[in-house]
């Protein structure tokens, strides 16, 4: 199974992760300071910073762009409930 | 002076005149004792609603809770038409204020409505209709009735993330939602003629407003370029018009830490919590603590939850930036006194400090995982898995848990090196 490598800058860990896994699982597991709220993508708490490997994760969907809207999320923003990783690298942070 | 105002003629509720162009129109609820399950109150409260009037047209700001909309439209009726209202705004959608919307929309059909950007899902979701056309603001937006205009302050987290303040320029009056407000019914409504609503004023900080300093301070920034105001005019208690600059004063005072920090610029500061019944739980509470302390520049502190109440720990607590509990585990939970604190935190923000839990138990040992769960869900990080041991620990274990500590103190301090786990290798 493909495996992508995310960084948390934050804690400055890399996890080696299944493509498919959500940010927020492996964000949770390692202690990231992205923390979470509703976990299905309604409350904007997991707001993320993506500061490499946009393209590496899945595409927000209609509903992450109206909450990220909505909550005024800057532009390499994601939700980390509802991004998956994809494969290749990836580095995030929170915002 | 000018005498209280008359709030009710012949039995049929009267607007109050704020100056010649704003009207409160809201409801009085003296009866209340419990608010939002979480607020006591010894005086009621109010639901403050306004009008305000423009040469070309009338603005609502905020409505009632729905039982007492026929006084909010009663005294709205008193000073204005439906079909002369243009403009509806809601500062904070919580059902206290947005009761009556619905009906208010339907009887003014051609009003627009404003709310926050951050409001427009939870209009949906509050009224359960799709019917109303909004507009969602931001901060700097303004809406103009003429020769009155009205310009909106976003001011996220005080206390819901829809919140907003709506500032009426040509009168240097706040319309400032639940900020500066309290749970405080007084007939007499403006602050110069009210009894004293001081402990009303702080307490609803304390349960509202305190879990959100960062933002209360980010807030006042927007505000704080206005002052004088002639008035603030919040939507639950006394109207402020006589020295309306203190309160903003005291909230900022409140922003600030609760307990005076002894702690220099670039140290960090680190709590443990533990309780033991035999002592095993202690020794290792007692090693954490050492292993920390060999860590400069972050101060440790050791605390046994059975020498205190629970309020002075939740005041240290809100200045901390990592918090770590010892617990042993009893008929497969963590204990009560551990528990009873990490249910009484609710009133500060907790975000992102890091947490770690340790515990000795005697046959299975859940606690320490579920004390885990619960900080990860109060939005603690806790990077570092909990140390479980049986019963008394050894040398070795003492060890272990030294060891703990000194690396959530290194972690405080971002001292981590950079590392590469397999997602497969967490627990």
């Amino acid at each position: 199974m493909a495996k992508a490598s995310i960084t948390f800058e934050d804690i400055n860990i890399t996890v080696t992760a299944p493509a498919g896994t959500r940010l927020i699982e492996i964000s949770e597991k390692v202690g990231s300071g992205i923390v979470y709220g509703c976990r299905e993508g309604e409350c904007g708490t997991c707001i993320t910073k993506v500061t490499e490997g946009w393209n590496n994760l899945t595409e927000p969907s209609v509903l992450e762009d109206k909450v990220l809207r909505e909550n005024m999320a800057g532009k390499h923003n994601r939700l980390a409930c509802q991004a998956q990783v994809l494969g290749g690298a990836i580095k995030v942070k929170p915002v | 002076m000018s005498k209280p105002p008359v709030l009710t003629i012949a039995g049929i509720p009267q607007a109050v005149a704020l100056s010649e162009r704003v009207h409160w129109i809201g409801g009085l609820d003296p009866a209340l004792r419990t608010f939002d399950i979480i607020l006591k109150t010894a005086n009621g409260t109010s639901y403050n609603a306004y009008m305000v009037r423009g040469n070309e047209g009338v603005a609502i700001i905020d409505t009632v809770k729905e039982s007492f909309a026929d006084d909010f439209f009663a005294r709205l009726e008193s000073v204005a038409s439906y079909d002369e209202i243009k403009v509806i705004i809601l500062n904070h959608l919580e059902p206290d204020h947005t009761g009556a919307l619905p009906e208010l929309m339907h009887r003014a059909p051609q009003a627009q409505l404003y709310i926050s950007q951050k409001a427009q899902s939870m209009l949906k979701a509050l009224l359960k209709q799709d019917v109303f056309a909004f507009t969602p603001v931001m901060s700097g937006d303004k809406v103009s009735l003429g020769d009155r205009t009205l310009t909106f302050f976003h001011t996220p987290y005080l206390h819901w993330p829809d919140t907003q303040c709506t500032y009426l320029v040509e009168e240097k009056t706040l319309f400032s939602g639940d900020v500066f407000g309290c749970h405080f019914c007084d007939a007499r409504l403006f602050n110069d003629f009210v009894g004293d609503f001081r402990f009303s004023f702080e307490y609803y900080y304390a349960h509202i407003m305190r879990p959100f300093k960062d933002y209360v301070n980010k807030a006042l920034d927007l505000i704080e370029p206005l002052l004088p105001v002639n008035t603030i005019a919040p939507a639950h208690g006394p109207l402020l018009r006589d020295q309306p600059q203190q309160y903003v004063q005291r909230y900022r005072e409140l922003s600030r830490s609760a307990l005076l920090n002894e702690v220099s610029a670039g140290e960090k500061t680190l709590l443990i919590f533990y309780i033991s019944s035999y002592g095993n739980t202690r020794r290792m509470a007692e090693a954490v603590y050492e292993g920390a302390m060999a860590v400069e520049h972050v101060r440790v502190s050791l605390y046994d939850l059975e020498g205190s109440e629970i309020a002075p720990f939740v005041d240290l607590i809100e200045g901390a930036d990592g918090l770590i509990f010892g617990t042993p585990t009893i008929n497969g939970d963590a204990v009560k006194p551990v528990w009873d604190l990490l249910s009484s935190l609710a009133v500060v923000n907790l975000k992102s400090k890091l947490g770690g839990v340790f515990g000795s138990y005697g046959w299975s040992g859940e606690g320490v995982k579920m004390v885990e769960d619960r900080l990860r869900g109060l939005k603690l990080r806790v990077p570092i898995p909990g140390i479980r041991i049986k019963l008394i620990p050894t040398e070795e274990e003492i060890q272990v848990c030294r060891e703990f500590g000194r690396q959530m103190a290194q972690d405080l301090l971002g001292l981590r090196q950079a590392k590469v786990i397999d997602m497969a290798d967490l627990a």
